[in-house]
């Protein structure tokens, strides 16, 4: 066993060196393991960014950590207890690198879950597939980690930002006369993918957008911006952002007396953390895709999902906010990879797992919308793939339309 | 037209918490000669503290006083127990203090409120005015604030015996404590009050840019820049540098975008505005090097 | 003790504050840093073979070494020349990118990569401090911050993205060990790394003890009477910004190289601060200090998470804290126990307990 691990490591820089070495599960009275699992434990790794810019994404790791504990303290899964080995990675691509290196080579964490951000999952993309160890169910709506044959062993979760996107050009095609479109984008990874989703659905009528204004997350605030694109006379404006920016972006447009049609992108879906911030009142009317329930949302407040997750946050996270939106996607994403283990049942390798995930049908994790369900298949590793539009109204979403299912896969 | 001028408003609604953050940097650079880098997350804890009082339920008129207050004392405990003790340390080592205190404020802050993000009221009410669409109410507030912030602490310096006593200290410290003014104090003052000037700052800023922990990490360098243009001896400078960079910023976004709807060529945007304004506020420092209203100093030797 | 503080500039306060005696560095390099040395180097013979190293601790290493190699740049800058700046991480932004597109779009070898990686930042260093240098102090370090703000923004721009590959970064292959040698990847960039490391600390040592290294010093020392003997401060204080930016520059070209990928996100305005606390704490103007400081910036900032938690569980503190916490009060207290950095401390530890004679 050791000395497998030792040639299995030796041979990290070549791919096709390391097929041959991998894959002999210890097999003991038809139980298969690879490495980080036994017959009491499952060792799983994370990283996120618990420090520095997107530190507000941190609360998704804790979610997760006490949704484990959750799973624990009521007897672990087929038996076994989670093991949750998280580091802070800054959202710094070469310290996630280090991180999940530590994670794969020295902790031998049977597999890796939700390691967040574009940047940093696309530095340890080719790494994960060399060393065939999963990557599975990454906090990043990209496009590219959907793509089993040339990435087998890496899976998303959330609807991914270019179907979003497109998603969107196509409605205001359909239900704006003459638009005129101003796009607000996050100048990074996320705002290209979400950008270039929307371009995809315009088609040929690209210079329907009037302006692209951008933003750098050390920007003190984005008025400047939001001047710039109620200037150009654009009747549509597509909302790029993070919750921060999302609700500086709302309440300025109200302050300069702008009001386009207002498509928000689905990362800032959050009341308690854009729409609040924003005021109310400056956000009637915003659209986006969702597709997770708000559980703050007095429709959905006696849905028994809703009504679990609000008795774990009150006994696992008491201080933390439950208006905060990163606490309900943690605790969604993790049932998934729970359904999945426990489909997994004792055969605990990065084989089956993959296996398992990639074998998901009509499966409703907590807290997804109404009729929003996650099918993965051999061929299809993008989970979550139908969105339903929804507007601002109240203090609460209003859906409209049909469910939006995508047919990129 | 109109465009240009709600540019200069928002520059200027920006140059305010610019100038108020500047102002605090100058405070402590005059009486002690060191840039503060965890200014802005001591102004980003002050915030919290605010916001922590206002969510038990206290008026607004009751929590600024009261977070000005405890982050007077912080200045001064800071000054006292962490500073003191580095008097002959080099300056480098004094830079990595200040980088350990951020770390520590962030952190803290972090660990207390968590890293969601939060509102947080303006104090000014909301009226609507002939240029309201041009700029709002609280951007009306902080820059009245920092004006007055400046005038205020221009009467202090000026007319009364502390804020003498203080410059004094500052100037030169053996000829002040041979008319019997206590340098120690008044260095421990003047970091108090950059602390209560930097949390004025940070409530003001807080409705804008939301609170979280993150809130001063992209001001600082503004702030910071705000003080050098200024001339980082003078609290005069500090605000009108404060000001002259963010309208400058929005002023080099706009240019560019006027140019690019124009000829159809990307030459600078929204992505270079900051690094362009830098670049322009590092050419008149090479030109002028000690600041736009600074004092040139003659070195003795 | 050799301390002088000037404070009439009190911006160079802190490089001046250890000066350092120039006989001190005519010292034959100890045969005890040789043996070190030769240890190091067949570290991967030893270790690696028998497996009581693993490579992920070959990756760390590395990054030690490729961090000394970035303090020790910014070292000779802030400790040998009393010039402060805030902006090192955009030399070494500047390192990986020239290295990654020119593997990346021009195939070239990955060695061959460094030169250039260190000859375009040595450029932008020396064109950079041509001007910014008439700036003193607090304005210099508020150039060199914008500089590290800049650099990521710069590698974003719209008519770069064709090299930059924009916001997506660039993934580049690791290299294997040439002529089939039994060496993991890690294991041979290790010895590359090192390699690079024992060659910079050399020409350092040589540099210091030259002519220009006598200039230098004496810029930060006395600036004035450098000038009136006829030192070219403008020409000497461009050119140890050059040297500087080069190593900084070839630290990110290795770093490009173990790590096979480079994004702007890699490269934020932490790294530059990262540096300089790593200069400071290990000490500076001592070339030990620079292999202290990249051992501080890899083991200590980069884990100041892990070492938060285990500080919270050891000491059963009642609260959770967040990771920079302990990071920080660590940073205080060093500075407050050794104020010249460690290097500096232990010297003048050695000389407190070293017998007399």
């Amino acid at each position: 066993m050791t000395k497998r691990t030792r040639r299995d490591v030796l041979v990290g820089g070549s791919a096709i060196a390391a097929a041959s070495v991998v894959g002999f599960p210890a097999i003991a009275q038809g139980k298969k393991y690879d490495d980080g699992a036994t017959d009491t434990t499952i060792k799983i790794g994370h990283s996120g960014p618990y420090s520095g810019n997107a530190s507000a994404y941190g609360n998704i790791g804790r979610t997760i950590e006490a949704t484990f504990k959750m799973v624990n303290d009521n007897g672990g899964i087929n038996g076994r207890k989670i093991e949750f080995i998280t580091y802070d990675d800054g959202y710094s691509p070469p310290k996630t690198v280090e991180m999940v290196r530590k994670l794969v080579e020295q902790d031998k964490v049977l597999f890796l879950f939700n390691t967040l951000g574009t940047p940093p999952n696309t530095a340890i993309h080719r790494y994960m597939n060399q060393k065939k160890v999963p990557q599975l169910f990454v906090a990043t709506g990209a496009s590219k980690w959907g793509q089993p044959k040339e990435f087998p062993w890496t899976m998303g979760w959330q609807p991914d930002y270019v179907t979003e996107g497109a998603i969107y050009a196509k409605h205001i095609l359909a239900t704006v006369k003459e638009p005129k479109i101003g796009i607000l984008m996050q100048n990074d990874d996320y705002g290209k993918d979400y950008y270039n989703g929307f371009i995809q659905g315009l088609g040929d009528k690209k210079n329907l957008i009037a302006q692209l204004a951008t933003y750098e997350v050390t920007d003190p605030t984005v008025d400047s911006q939001m001047i710039q694109l109620k200037n150009t006379g654009a009747n549509v404006f597509f909302n790029i952002t993070t919750p921060k920016f999302a609700a500086q972006a709302i309440k300025k447009a109200a302050e300069i007396d702008w009001k386009p049609a207002h498509y928000l992108n689905n990362v800032s879906s959050s009341f308690g953390s854009v729409f609040r911030p924003a005021g109310i009142p400056a956000s009637q009317g915003v659209m986006l895709a969702l597709y997770r329930k708000d559980a703050n949302d007095a429709q959905f407040a006696s849905a028994p999902d809703v009504v679990a997750f609000k008795a774990f946050m009150a006994k696992y996270m008491a201080s933390f906010d439950i208006k905060d939106d990163t606490h309900n996607y943690g605790y969604s994403v993790t049932h998934t990879l729970i359904e999945v283990l426990k489909k997994c049942g004792d055969e605990l390798t990065r084989d089956n797992v993959m296996k398992q995930s990639a074998s998901l049908k009509g499966y409703e994790a907590p807290l997804l919308l109404p009729g929003i369900k996650i099918n993965t298949s051999a061929t299809d590793f993008y989970p979550l793939q139908s969105v339903q539009m929804a507007r601002v109204k109240g203090e609460s979403f209003e859906m409209f339309g049909e469910i939006l299912s995508s047919e990129s896969a | 037209m109109e465009q240009l001028l709600q540019q200069v408003a928002s520059g200027l609604a920006n140059g305010a918490i610019y100038a108020l953050l500047a102002l605090a940097l100058v405070m402590i650079f005059v009486s002690t000669n060191h840039i503060n880098f965890a200014q802005g997350e001591m102004a980003m804890f002050s915030a919290f503290v605010c916001w922590q009082l206002l969510n038990w339920g206290y008026p607004f008129w009751v929590a600024l006083p009261a977070t000005m207050l405890f982050s007077f004392i912080i200045g001064v405990l800071i000054e006292r127990i962490i500073l003191r003790p580095l008097h002959t340390a080099p300056l480098l080592s004094v830079v990595v203090v200040f980088i350990g205190l951020l770390a520590i404020f962030h952190s803290l802050a972090g660990a207390i409120w968590t890293h969601t993000v939060k509102p947080f009221p303006s104090p000014f009410p909301n009226f609507t005015f002939a240029g309201s669409g041009i700029i709002g109410p609280h951007q009306i507030g902080m820059i009245v604030v920092a004006v007055g912030m400046l005038a205020l602490l221009f009467c202090f310096f000026r007319f009364t015996p502390l804020g003498l006593a203080m410059r004094a200290a500052a100037l030169n410290a053996t000829s002040a404590r041979l008319v019997g003014i206590n340098v120690d104090w008044m260095l421990a003052l003047g970091w108090g009050l950059a602390a209560t000037v930097g949390s004025v700052a940070g409530v003001l800023v807080a409705p804008v840019v939301y609170l979280e922990p993150n809130m001063m990490a992209g001001i600082l360098l503004y702030g910071f820049a705000g003080a050098l243009v200024g001339g980082i001896s003078s609290p005069g400078g500090a605000v009108a540098g404060g000001f002259i960079v963010g309208v400058l910023e929005n002023m080099v976004a706009y240019l560019g975008n006027m140019l690019e709807r124009a000829t159809g060529f990307y030459l600078i945007g929204n992505g270079e505005k900051l690094t362009v304004a830098l670049i322009i506020v590092i050419t008149v420092l090479t030109l002028k090097p000690s600041g736009l209203f600074g004092r040139v100093t003659v070195k003795r030797v | 003790m050799a301390t002088t503080m000037t404070t009439e500039t009190p911006a160079n306060g802190g490089a001046a504050a250890e000066t350092v005696p120039l006989s001190g560095l005519r010292r034959p390099v100890s045969k005890w840093i040789w043996l070190g040395v030769i240890f190091a180097a067949l570290l991967p013979l030893i270790g690696g073979q028998t497996g009581l190293i693993s490579n992920f601790y070959f990756l760390q290493l590395s990054l030690m070494i490729v961090y000394s190699i970035a303090v020790l740049g910014l070292n000779l800058l802030i400790g040998f020349n009393g010039q402060i700046s805030l902006g090192h991480g955009a030399f070494f932004a500047v390192g990986a990118y020239v290295t990654a597109i020119l593997i990346d779009r021009y195939e070239m070898h990955y060695l061959a990569t460094l030169p250039p990686a260190m000859f375009v930042c040595f450029v932008i260093g020396y064109l950079f401090g041509r001007p910014a240098l008439r700036l003193e102090g607090h304005y210099l370090a508020l150039a060199t911050f914008a500089l590290a703000i800049a650099v990521p923004q710069f590698l974003k721009y719209r008519h770069f993205e064709p090299f930059t590959h924009g916001v997506q970064g660039i993934n580049i292959f690791k290299p294997d060990p040439p002529f089939g040698m039994p060496l993991s990847p890690d294991q041979w960039l290790y010895l590359v790394v090192l390699a690079c490391a024992i060659v910079m600390f050399i020409v350092a040592r040589n540099i210091v003890q030259s002519r220009m290294g006598r200039a230098m010093m004496a810029i930060r020392d006395q600036p004035l009477a450098a000038d009136t003997m006829g030192i070219n401060s403008a020409r000497t204080k461009s050119i140890t910004f050059g040297i500087s930016a080069l190593y900084v520059g070839l630290a990110g070209a290795l770093h490009a190289i173990i790590f096979e990928f480079v994004s702007p996100d890699s490269f934020r305005f932490e790294l530059s601060i990262a540096i300089l606390v790593g200069a400071v704490i290990g000490g500076i103007a001592t070339l030990s200090g620079a292999v202290i400081g990249g051992f501080f910036v890899q083991f200590i900032e980069k884990y100041a998470d892990a070492l938060t938690k285990w500080v919270t569980s050891t000491v059963h503190l009642p609260i959770h804290l967040e990771p920079w916490t302990i990071y920080g009060i660590v940073l205080i207290v060093l500075m407050y126990t050794m104020p010249m950095g460690i290097a500096g401390g232990l010297a003048s530890l050695w000389r407190k307990i070293r017998p007399p004679g």
